[in-house]
């Protein structure tokens, strides 16, 4: 998690540095300077990100948080790290693609291939431990 | 209170009778329409709640506009009422923002806001259109005092990155450009006889001088430089006195790269409905109208009051919380009815027994993303510089919008801007993801494009990313079509003893009218069940 955590960091400080140089529209600054590099904000209402972990960091955290621990006020986010739910990859595939209660289907906004990249990550990572990977097809099937 | 319009000599009836003979019955219906009789809003006055309670209870969940709203008139009405609330204030999302507060959002980031004495941010609902009567008459009968909110200043800009160079421009400008060019081609094509058979030859002479009004067309149909076009968009150097007084006229844009800028999809944000001019505000933070609200109820809110259960029987309602500034033990508190306005992202997990078609209704409704940035400027160079007093500034970077204050105008001094506001989409989300100083900076940064001044300016700034809002986990709620044909009425249905209320149990959702409306539409079904049982 703390590798991840640096990972992240390291990649918005080069967005910053590019942004500083030439201050044009972000995203297309950012891809110029660096072409492997995803964008912190995309350019259209869509999500820009291609990586599991980038996309993590940009749509989940939002509520989940950083590490996907979760939070709690006058009602929770469920932590996503070392979350059993995520064992049979067809729940995190439904809740994306179509919400759960007031959770938004965030995966409406994303690719088949980002849908599949970003779960394949979470079950991977944060405690979890799900080799398996889902793939896009799977995705566009419970669309 | 539809009826007040007489002032003019000639009432609404008379007019809408000329309109009718002349103009035919869709400009009447559109003539209607605008004057309020045909798209009127459900609110007609104060409430009636006649018939006696005998002294029945009621607890009300949520010290909201819809709380509040139903406590008072439940009160009114002679019933016992207590309210819950999680927070430390009233209002809910009804909540300004000032220098001196604190506020934690749910990760644990805390800001402390920096403005000076006098400057806030409403991080929540920021205006009032004129045809939320609800809002407008509560805010009448408490004393909020209102002025005018500026949704349309035509010297605010339209901004993209992508066209004239990144370099905004004036909405005066998009606005009378796109309107003559759209002109000066259609009088060309009734010209060319083009619309015979849909216009007929009379109409077409009609249509053409509306043209040559409406679009700044000179005597030719054309749309060109000239002294005409500047008294529409304005002078290159505008009219003076004495030797300099020559005015000099300005250059519209060429229409094709008005077009392309794309520049005019932002001109909807004047004139749909729900923005049209005029739009309120109150005096000093939108919260003063909670605050009015809950100097009313006095003692009868409970602060810090987190709601674990909602459970009913034959006999009455019980509610168990737990003190938040006494984190543990569990209070239990009891009436014979209930009003839960608690937002369906937090009352979906909260243990409720009601039937399935409601239980299903609280958890079909996803929660919208939003993002607000108040930013603190030394001084109002909007106003200085560009001679921008109030408005909002619209503009394809992830910060959407730029509001200047409608507020304090022309005295100098430091004020503070609404720095960024999205709504859902993806920039939403990326901002919610970012810590509270990473979004003050970027709206920084982004801002900064449209005002170089920002960088030499700013002073400090504050965040709300509404998904990390701890009292509602979302903005508001975000019905689909379809879940609203499944779910909506289920929704608003009483259940037993438990009635629901708030933005999200109404046609306006995200608006303060329509928690109001729901507040009120819920306790007159309530009290007739009270009535009847």
């Amino acid at each position: 998690m703390f590798k991840i955590q640096k990972r992240a960091m390291g990649a918005s400080a080069l967005v910053l540095a590019a942004v500083f140089v030439s201050c044009i529209s972000s995203a297309s600054a950012q891809d110029a300077a660096n072409p492997s590099a995803e964008p912190r904000l995309s350019p259209t209402r869509v999500f820009a990100h291609k990586s599991g972990e980038a996309l993590f960091n940009n749509v989940c955290a939002a509520c989940h948080m950083p590490g996907g621990k979760g939070a709690a006020g006058a009602g929770i986010y469920p932590a996503l790290a070392n979350n059993p739910k995520l064992e049979a990859a067809g729940y995190p595939i439904t809740v994306v693609l179509h919400g759960l209660k007031g959770m938004p289907p965030v995966g409406k906004m994303m690719t088949d291939e980002q849908v599949a990249e970003v779960i394949n990550y979470l079950r991977t990572h944060f405690g979890n431990s799900y080799e398996e990977k889902v793939t896009a097809q799977e995705i566009a099937q419970s669309r | 209170m539809q009826n007040e319009s007489g002032s003019q000599g000639v009432s609404r009836r008379s007019l809408l009778a000329m309109i009718g003979m002349t103009a035919g019955s869709a400009a009447m219906y559109q003539a209607m329409t605008s004057l309020g009789f045909a798209a009127e809003s459900g609110y007609t006055g104060p409430i009636k709640l006649d018939g006696d309670a005998k002294g029945a209870s009621v607890l009300v969940l949520g010290a909201g506009l819809a709380g509040m709203t139903a406590a008072l008139e439940l009160r009114q009405a002679g019933y016992k009422v207590q309210i819950l609330e999680f927070n430390q204030r009233p209002g809910g999302r009804n909540w300004s923002l000032r220098g001196g507060d604190t506020y934690t959002e749910l990760g644990g980031a805390t800001q402390k806001c920096e403005f000076d004495s006098g400057m806030y941010i409403n991080p929540g609902p920021w205006r009032i259109p004129y045809h939320h009567h609800a809002v407008l008459d509560y805010c009448r009968r408490l004393g909020v005092q209102l002025e005018p909110f500026q949704q349309l200043n035509h010297n605010a800009y339209l901004h993209s990155s992508k066209a004239f160079g990144g370099k905004p421009q004036r909405i005066k400008d998009i606005k009378t450009d796109f309107t003559g060019g759209v002109s000066e081609l259609l009088a060309k094509v009734t010209q060319q006889g083009k619309l015979e058979g849909a216009v007929s030859k009379e109409d077409q002479e009609i249509l053409l001088q509306a043209l040559k009004s409406w679009g700044a067309l000179d005597k030719d149909y054309t749309y060109k430089a000239g002294h005409l076009t500047s008294e529409y968009r304005g002078f290159k150097q505008d009219p003076g006195g004495g030797l300099t007084a020559r005015p000099i006229d300005s250059e519209p844009i060429k229409f094709t790269d008005v077009l392309n800028s794309r520049l005019w999809r932002s001109l909807a944000n004047f004139s749909l409905y729900e923005f049209q001019t005029t739009m309120f505000q109150p005096v000093g933070g939108m919260d003063m109208i909670g605050k009015a609200f809950a100097k009313q109820l006095g003692d009868i809110i409970r602060y810090n009051a987190k709601v674990k259960a909602i459970q009913q029987d034959d006999k009455g309602v019980t509610i168990t919380y737990e003190d938040t500034t006494n984190p543990g033990p569990t209070v239990q508190a009891t009436a014979d009815w209930c009003v839960c306005t608690i937002p369906l992202t937090i009352l979906s997990q909260i243990e409720l027994n009601v039937g399935a078609p409601m239980q299903a209704a609280i958890g079909a409704v996803p929660y919208a993303s939003s993002v607000k940035v108040g930013l603190q400027f030394k001084r109002r160079f909007w106003e200085e510089d560009e001679r921008i007093y109030g408005g909002i500034s619209y503009t394809d970077l992830p910060i959407s919008q730029i509001s200047y204050p409608s507020t304090g105008y022309n005295q100098g001094g430091k004020g503070v801007l609404l720095g960024a506001y999205t709504w859902n989409g993806a920039n939403s989300y990326e901002f919610t993801s970012m810590d509270p100083v990473e979004r003050v900076r970027r709206a920084v940064e982004f801002g900064a494009q449209i005002h170089p001044q920002y960088r030499q300016e700013f002073e400090t700034g504050i965040s709300v990313a509404w998904h990390r809002v701890p009292f509602t986990l979302g903005c508001a709620g975000d019905w689909t079509e379809d879940a609203r044909k499944e779910h909506y009425d289920n929704l608003c249905q009483i259940d037993g003893r438990i009635v629901l209320a708030g933005e999200h149990a109404s046609y306006i959702p995200a608006w303060m009218e329509g928690a109001i409306l729901s507040g009120l539409d819920a306790i007159s079904r309530l009290h007739k069940r009270v009535l009847a049982s």
